[in-house]
């Protein structure tokens, strides 16, 4: 990409495009010109050029400094993006170079690839030289001192007929030897590849080593890639030699990835958060299934007891040849010892015996109390999955402290404000329709009819009334007056009459049972 | 009573342990066994597994009862099946001496005690506490057994709720019936209730007679109270003391 840094900066900035602009950047005799606008390369300016040579030519020059590393980050972007033609990326100064050996009929042969790549390029406003050629070196060389060749290169006497004519720098040697094998006339790679090779390699020894690059060049040396540097998952992989049947296979796997993965989880102090175990069938089909954590963990038994029983529903049909078990989520996790003595720490056996009843149970089955800002007593006293939660209530007051008072934190109800006693232990869900006897219009209720059973009620308290929030629900809905009652026999219950009469939000009002006190 | 001993009882309840303490061995001889001693509840000696049968299914005066009994200092497990939540209502924390808890909707009995089990076993919990409605098959003497045993392993005590139930074979230390009863005078208003009271029935127990008492929670510490019949009277009793 040889206009990459100009192109970034026209891109960010919002000048006209023909302003002869120039990026510069800090030279050892005073700033360099590190690419220019199209603008400014018709006014004589060039990149490696010094700024005030430049400007001797044409002083309306406008210098810009440059940003190397936004540049950096650029290329580096891309390399990911790249990944959509090849697993193999690797960034190369400003270049980027893929391995595509197997992968070019996806996009209709080479030829098909260099233009999706073209195509994909030119629509993200970047110029981009491609080139696809046998050796990583070649190229190289050809991207960048033959970017209007059309031509791809298929055997390696095509190559050399390309790369014959390029100027010596093309091999990506140091100025010094560049400027030496041009003293000498060596002016192209073709005069050069004719020279003896041991000539050539007595000649240049030490520094820039010309016959190492013309080997890289033909591809009598390997020049492998490395990818750009991606952070895969903790994995532990398991391949069995002969497909296992037996429907114990999947948790005798796991007994041996266990300790692979806890190991590396150890050696790059790493927790897991979720794991997911993979069976693969000698037919191809994939048996997968996955289990999360509630506090990062790498305790070999843990991770057993979580998996071991999923493993076990793992059906062979015809067998497992492979295993494979991948922390797809892991958090930092330093080595810790809670005691001298081996004795399990209440936060962490408490975190253990959490998940282990949401693998069993389902998230949505092993929760915790989450207060949330509500008057209404069904919304105020909310849940949260235990295991998403923020880990446990100890925790959650000591951060409370820490941050100080807060109105909209997720913890206990104001006690204080309630008082013990006001609130019913349980609540049902769905508030039962009562028939209840009462003084018209806001007197106590003096007896009720729930599931067909009478209570008469022999002490009252109340009204509790507790406004609709009118900033949530819609403007027909009804105040709620609620009343601590107690039936003959000592039950108290927690009932409400919704609505007053003539509140002008419907008829009479109704009673409703809501919780048990007890 | 003689004057000795009133001034022995008021001198123990004001200065507490060391002057009782010193006191005690004279009244001994002189008060009829048992009078002098504050009356207390029969709690099992080490933590267990203890059965609750409510009354009715409507009634949740059980919950005040057990409530009482807790220690707060670390989080509590509560399971409640889907026909208990159902039948007499979701757990709901503001109405809970503490929220460091942890709710668990169990499908069926059988995921319930499943999880009871996975519960008691784990010594970082102040109690379990599993709310089952009817008389569910899973639930049988090997079951409720199991639980006894991991509970006095663990150290963790277990409670569990019968909603409904019938009390038929099981391994638990301890077995209540609990009932509300009227509560008691609530000082300030004289129309509301006040505190709790139930009507407690041990009918089985290890190391303990069973009995049937009129209960209150009060000030910490469970009171026995007069029964409803004579209410009144004892109320009048209690507020002139």
């Amino acid at each position: 990409m040889p206009l990459l840094a100009i192109e970034r900066w026209g891109k960010s900035a919002d000048s006209a495009p023909e302003e002869p602009v120039v990026l510069t950047v800090e030279g050892s005799h005073g700033l360099l010109i590190h690419a220019v606008t199209k603008a400014a390369a018709a006014l004589g300016a060039q990149a490696g050029a010094r700024l005030t040579d430049a400007r001797a030519l044409e002083p309306g020059l406008i210098a810009v400094p440059a940003d190397p590393a936004g540049d950096a980050a650029l290329v580096q972007k891309l390399a990911r993006w790249a990944g959509r033609w090849s697993p193999l990326v690797e960034v190369d100064g400003d270049g980027l170079r893929l391995d595509v050996s197997g992968v070019a009929h996806l996009f209709g042969g080479e030829r098909g690839l260099v233009g999706d790549i073209r195509k994909c390029f030119a629509r993200t406003g970047l110029t981009a030289h491609v080139a696809i050629a046998p050796t990583a070196a070649a190229a190289w060389a050809l991207a960048r001192f033959s970017p209007s060749s059309r031509r791809l290169p298929t055997g390696e006497r095509e190559l050399l007929e390309q790369l014959d004519p390029l100027h010596v720098s093309a091999l990506r040697l140091d100025p010094e030897t560049v400027r030496t094998l041009e003293r000498l006339g060596l002016k192209t790679i073709g005069a050069l590849l004719e020279m003896p090779r041991l000539a050539l390699a007595r000649r240049f020894r030490g520094g820039g080593d010309v016959v190492d690059a013309l080997d890289r060049l033909i591809g009598r040396k390997d020049e492998p890639l490395t990818a750009a540097p991606a952070d895969p998952p903790p994995r532990a992989a398991l391949r069995l030699e002969e497909p296992a049947t037996h429907p114990e296979a999947a948790a005798q796997a796991l007994e041996r990835l266990i300790p692979k993965l806890v190991h590396e989880l150890q050696q790059r102090h790493l927790g897991a958060r979720r794991l997911s175990l993979m069976g693969y069938r000698v037919d191809g089909s994939v048996a997968a299934v996955s289990v999360a954590t509630s506090i990062a963990s790498r305790g070999p038994r843990h991770l057993q007891r979580l998996l071991a029983d999923k493993a076990a529903t793992f059906d062979p049909e015809f067998g497992f040849d492979a295993f494979a078990l991948t922390a797809n989520w892991s958090e930092d996790l330093g080595a810790a010892q809670d005691s001298l003595v081996e004795e399990p720490a209440g936060t962490r056996e408490l975190a253990r015996l959490i998940d282990r009843l949401t693998v069993k149970l389902g998230q949505r089955a092993v929760r915790r109390p989450c207060a949330y800002e509500s008057h209404l007593p069904e919304q105020a006293s909310g849940w949260v999955a235990a295991v998403s939660s923020p880990a446990f209530a100890g925790e959650v007051a000591r951060a409370a402290r820490r941050r100080g008072p807060s109105t909209s934190f997720a913890g206990p109800p104001p006690r204080e404000i309630l008082g013990r006693g006001k609130r019913p232990h349980h609540l049902l869900d769905h508030p039962e329709a009562i028939d209840v006897i009462y003084a018209t219009p806001e007197g106590m209720p003096r007896r009720f009819v729930w599931r067909r059973a009478v209570h008469d009620i022999a002490r009252a308290e109340g009204p509790e009334r507790i406004a609709p929030e009118w900033w949530r629900q819609p403007s027909s809905a009804r105040l709620r007056d609620y009343y601590r009652v107690e039936d003959a026999n000592g039950r108290r219950y927690w009932i409400y009459r919704e609505g007053v009469i003539g509140d002008g939000r419907g008829g009479l009002p109704s009673w409703f049972i809501h919780g048990l006190f007890g | 009573m003689s004057v000795v001993s009133r001034v022995a009882r008021g001198l123990s309840l004001v200065a507490g342990g060391s002057v009782s303490a010193q006191v005690r061995p004279v009244l001994s001889d002189r008060l009829p066994r048992g009078l002098d001693e504050r009356w207390h509840l029969p709690v099992p000696s080490s933590p267990t597994l203890n059965e609750i049968f409510a009354a009715t299914p409507r009634d949740g005066g059980w919950a005040g009862f057990l409530l009482a009994q807790i220690a707060q200092d670390k989080p509590l497990l509560w399971i409640q099946d889907r026909m208990a939540i159902l039948e007499s209502g979701r757990l709901h924390p503001p109405g809970l001496p503490s929220q460091n808890l942890i709710h668990i909707e169990a499908r069926d009995a059988k995921d319930a005690l499943w999880a009871m089990e996975e519960g008691v076993r784990c010594a970082c919990l102040s109690a379990v506490i599993g709310e089952l409605w009817g008389d569910p098959r899973t639930l049988d003497f090997t079951a409720t057994r199991r639980l006894a045993v991991a509970s006095e392993r663990s150290g963790t005590p277990c409670w569990l709720v019968r909603l409904g139930g019938t009390a038929n074979l099981s391994g638990a230390r301890m077995r209540w019936r609990i009932s509300s009863a009227p509560s008691l005078l609530n000082p300030l208003d004289g129309r509301a209730s006040g505190s709790p009271a139930w009507d407690a029935e041990l009918f089985r127990a290890r190391g303990a007679p069973p009995g049937r008492w009129s209960i209150a929670y009060e000030a910490d510490r469970f009171h026995l109270v007069a029964a409803p019949g004579d209410r009144a009277l004892g109320e009048e009793r209690r507020l002139s003391a």
